[in-house]
């Protein structure tokens, strides 16, 4: 499958607090999903194929508004946060395997004003991950939300590999200073020190604050063909080298594997390296899901571009900060650009590797990693070229 | 919370007393802590499955458990991610590994959170809550069916 597809559009709205988007979850994706069409230089309706994020829309809804006759590919990864990457991988099968021409996935919510995450946990409880496990024998204990299921691996990591605050705290202060240099970032404007990071109210030990993702109104979108078709089309293609997506083990349960630390992407990026022909040594950059602090950490180890245990060193002196040896969230992340659910890790790649990321970009990016995180642990990764 | 001092009493979330999950809780009703184990390959497990992911066997029972084991990891939640818990925060959620290898997510119930640490020995206790039927007005459709005694298993520091 190496390079026989191609992200041919990318596009995102404005990322809000405060009085939100004033859109409907429709109508905010709807924006986002233009917004990648007109990119490519597409019209909406040549779009036959649709993969909507778990919960947050249907295939049949967006091709009805966008008027998509000749909708033949419809689904969903249901992986949480990893859906937007690990969805590349099934649109770049569906696209080179004929089942499709045009692949549209949009994704976004009114994180801030709509369902904020913590009502989200107590209305769908059902819709936790693992469901009647977590009913029956997480929530009776207070174990209800995704800081604390992830809060649990990230204190074992720092019991057995002496990972540290400030390391977490390096994670935080990276994406913020990238968010200083991209406008569209929520925390544009909003610098940030290691003393204000270590001040900020502890929220679940170990994270803080400053350790967990935004809540925000906002959308984006993408927009998957083949390579053929791409040579045809307004923007020039960004070619999808290597993907995968796996399950950690089990899925359903988060504190009784074997290894605490063995995730989806343990398991996935090996992989998609591997069909690209690629080392993680070889990226320019890294986009990954940074829902909190320490899952870019351990990202950074199960996907080899350290090993384990050395992700907290790895992060620290400005390695993972633009100009460093591997710049991680250059647009600023869920942690200071905008939470839009994994797919904003995509449209900055891309914007990297068209070279249209202005006052951000990575000198001759040529080649990077974007990762994607969700649930308890599924893991997605895409190695992007141009 | 933007519920402007309107307070509502949110019932602690309980276990559905069914299937395997009931069984287990039962044996926790009962005064001990049971783990299925394999017939076949001898493998203890934890959550409740239907078939041994280790040997695919259908054969297994209930064992009681030594009821010891060690602190695994933990979080200390301080702020509040559910107004059940609003009122315990800063209050510590805690992985326990059993001496038969199985680990199980619970609660230590003598100890500060601060005081908490990987490795500490613990053994099981029973924490029994208020029937379902008490105060069910005020719940949100989470309790239990029936009348049924809901028993958790916490744990006390070694
Ligand atoms: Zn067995």
């Amino acid at each position: 499958m190496k390079d026989k597809a191609c992200i041919v559009g990318v596009g995102a709205t404005g990322f809000c607090r405060g009085e939100g988007s004033g859109k409907s979850l429709h109508g905010l994706q709807l924006e986002a999903a233009l917004a990648a069409l007109a990119d490519a230089g597409l019209r909406a309706g040549q779009v036959d194929g649709i993969m909507p994020f778990p919960n947050l829309g249907t295939a049949e809804g967006f091709a009805a508004s966008l008027g998509c006759e000749n909708l033949r590919f419809a689904t969903t990864v249901n992986m949480g946060g990893a859906a937007p990457v690990a969805s590349l991988g099934v649109a770049a099968a569906a696209v080179s395997s004929g089942l499709a021409d045009y692949v549209l996935m949009p994704a976004g919510w009114n994180g801030y004003s709509g369902s904020r995450a913590g009502a989200i946990v107590q209305e769908m409880t059902a819709s936790i991950p693992g469901g009647a496990i977590a009913r029956d024998f997480y929530l009776p204990h207070g174990l209800v939300a995704p800081p604390q299921w992830y809060a649990l691996i990230a204190r074992r990591h720092m019991h057995e590999y002496g990972t540290t605050a400030e390391q977490l705290g390096a994670v935080a202060l990276a994406m913020r200073k990238h968010a200083q240099l991209n406008p569209a970032a929520v925390m544009h404007g909003k610098s940030m020190t290691m003393e204000q990071y270590l001040a900020s109210p502890m929220i679940t030990d170990p994270y803080r604050l400053f350790d967990c993702c935004l809540e925000t109104d906002g959308a984006a979108a993408c927009v998957v063909t083949t390579t053929e078709r791409a040579r045809d089309l307004a923007r020039p293609p960004v070619y999808i080298s290597g993907v995968a997506s796996a399950q950690p083990y089990p899925a359903d349960e988060i504190t009784g594997r074997e290894d605490i630390f063995r995730t989806g992407l343990t398991v996935a990026a090996p992989r998609a390296f591997e069909m690209a022909g690629v080392k993680p040594a070889d990226a320019d950059f890294a986009q990954v899901y940074d829902c909190f602090t320490f899952e870019v950490v351990q990202q950074l180890e199960e996907a080899g571009f350290c090993a384990r245990g050395e992700g907290g060193a790895f992060v620290q002196e400005g390695r993972i900060e633009l100009g460093g040896e591997l710049p991680v969230n250059t647009h600023g992340g869920l942690l200071s650009e905008a939470h839009v659910l994994g797919m904003g890790h995509v449209v900055e790649a891309v914007r990297q590797l068209r070279g249209e990321a202005a006052g951000r970009q990575v000198a001759d990016a040529s080649l990077g990693v974007v990762t994607g995180w969700g649930d308890f642990g599924d893991g997605s990764i895409a190695v992007l070229r141009n | 919370m933007a519920d402007g001092g309107k307070k509502k009493a949110v019932g602690l979330p309980l276990p559905l007393m069914q299937g395997l999950h009931g069984e287990f809780y039962r044996h926790c009703a009962a005064g001990r802590l049971s783990f299925q184990r394999c017939s076949d390959c001898g493998r203890w497990r934890h959550v409740p499955r239907e078939i041994c992911p280790a040997c695919s066997s259908w054969n297994w029972s209930w064992e009681q458990s030594s009821g010891r084991g060690t602190v695994f990891t933990y979080t200390i939640t301080e702020r509040s991610m559910h107004p059940a818990f609003a009122e315990r925060c800063p209050y510590a959620v805690v992985v326990v590994e059993m001496e038969e290898g199985v680990r199980l997510l619970s609660r230590v119930v003598d100890c500060p959170p601060s005081e908490l640490e990987i490795g500490a020995g613990v053994t099981v206790d029973f924490l029994s809550l208020e029937s379902p039927a008490a105060g069910a007005d005020d719940r949100q459709g989470e309790q239990a069916p029936g009348q049924e005694e809901i028993v958790l298993p916490v744990f006390r520091l070694a």
